[in-house]
């Protein structure tokens, strides 16, 4: 028989391993993919699942009501700023006329 | 404690990092970046060191304001830093090589950190301050009691630096309107910044995000005493609000909204509203910047009104420069 407490915890814990593997993730792609939006992709997603996944992780920590509402709203907000920022960092590469890169061409 | 240890080594490892590859880049845009980064890592560090109301200044001026005002300057000049001559750069490496090493050679005066008898322990103002002032001012957040009530005069002084420092940008920025040119009819191209409303998610999001940056601006202000805030990080929320509305709806329809003879009355009203408690103080038979007079039934009544009203001239204050020095360096770029 396993307490509730030791399942929130194991839980929140996989989480957080979790969404910290999407913040590797994201920084590993910054620097590796080959070209703008690739690479604006992997900075979404460390936004969105990497920060998404711990502010998860940590509201199943929250001691009390008034931190998990705070988490919330922090969450709620990164999930409306993340992937604008992407898109509109996309869609101004675009406009500026960033060309996309297509298998077998050099790195850039 | 040794995790503490190893965030805060680790964030100032980041922190010299920052700042040295600052030096280093030519792209002032990039320079721009990293500046705000190096205020976001500064803050972080300043919350490490229990000092959430600086963590607060630190990221809404650092990395949000002064990073936008940043580019809306880049956006004037030239953007990539000259190369200055290698024999150039010995007075400025001796300057900068003297003042750090008479900064290090002081810090050997400096008490271990924590220690538990340095002056700031030791003063008999430090349990005024923590101790007394749940009894005379009665709120949670002291150092807010401290900033706006005991130490009155030098938040006075340094909104009065504020004010001082926005006419002075106002003065260099704003062109008197060229008589040749009707008013009414810029000349020039038609205005850059509209081109960011055309990007629709940016627009509705923006939209939605505008009403929750207001009200939690109104709510630092107005919760400044019970948690970390007060005017000086509501006003430079409120202002980034402003900014962001300028950002992406256009210059031209931000000042529809907050017109230029509105924003010079807004800069002053502020202090004079400061100013204007201090003298009401002095009128009911106290002493200037003493709130207890202002309202009957004991000190913390008057004082709680008191820190609420500076605050807020505080607030209205700050928001204006930050808008009006956004407008004057924006506006110079779009209608040259």
């Amino acid at each position: 028989m396993v307490s509730a407490g030791v399942v929130l915890d194991l839980v929140s814990a996989g989480l957080l391993v979790a969404g910290g593997l999407f913040a590797v993730s994201g920084g590993l792609g910054l620097l590796r993919l080959p070209d703008f939006y690739t690479r604006v992709h992997a900075v979404g997603l460390t936004d969105s699942a990497g920060a998404g996944l711990i502010l998860l992780g940590l509201l199943l920590q929250a001691p009390d009501w008034a931190t998990a509402v705070r988490l919330v709203l922090i969450l709620l907000f990164l999930l409306l700023t993340g992937p604008t920022a992407t898109q509109a960092l996309a869609q101004a590469a675009r406009r500026d006329g960033v060309k996309i890169w297509l298998d077998g061409e050099p790195e850039r | 404690m040794p995790t503490l240890t190893f965030l805060t080594a680790f964030l100032f490892g980041v922190l010299v990092a920052t700042a040295v590859a600052i030096t280093r880049i030519r792209a002032l845009y990039v320079a721009a970046m990293l500046a705000a980064l190096f205020s976001l890592v500064l803050a972080s560090l300043f919350v490490l060191l229990d000092a959430p109301d600086v963590a607060f200044t630190e990221a809404a001026v650092g990395a949000g304001v002064s990073t936008v005002l940043f580019l809306s300057v880049l956006a004037l000049t030239r953007s990539r830093e000259a190369v200055t001559p290698r024999r150039k750069r010995w007075p400025a490496t001796l300057a900068v090589l003297l003042a750090g090493g008479t900064l290090l050679f002081a810090s050997q005066d400096l008490p271990p950190f924590g220690a538990s008898d340095t002056p700031v322990q030791r003063h008999p103002v430090t349990g005024t301050y923590l101790v007394e002032s749940t009894r005379e001012i009665d709120i949670p957040n002291a150092v807010t009691a401290v900033l706006a009530s005991y130490r009155g005069y030098d938040t006075l002084g340094e909104l009065v630096v504020i004010f001082t420092a926005g006419v002075a940008v106002l003065l260099l920025l704003t062109r008197l309107p060229d008589p040749a040119t009707p008013p009414g009819h810029p000349a020039g191209p038609p205005r850059g910044g509209v081109v960011l409303a055309d990007y629709r998610v940016l627009r509705v999001v923006s939209k939605l995000l505008l009403p929750p940056i207001l009200l939690f601006a109104c709510y630092v202000l107005f919760h400044g005493e019970y948690g970390p805030g007060g005017g000086f990080q509501a006003g430079v929320i409120l202002a980034a609000g402003v900014v962001l509305f300028g950002l992406v709806f256009g210059l031209d329809r931000a000042r529809q909204v907050l017109p230029r003879p509105a924003l010079l009355v807004l800069i002053a009203a502020g202090v004079l509203l400061y100013t204007g408690v201090g003298l009401a103080g002095l009128l009911l038979g106290g002493a200037f910047l003493d709130y207890d007079p202002l309202r009957p039934g004991g000190p913390p009544a008057g004082q709680h009104l008191g820190i609420l009203l500076v605050e807020t001239g505080v607030g209205i204050t700050v928001a204006a420069v930050m808008t009006a020095v956004f407008f004057g360096f924006a506006g110079r770029g779009v209608s040259r």
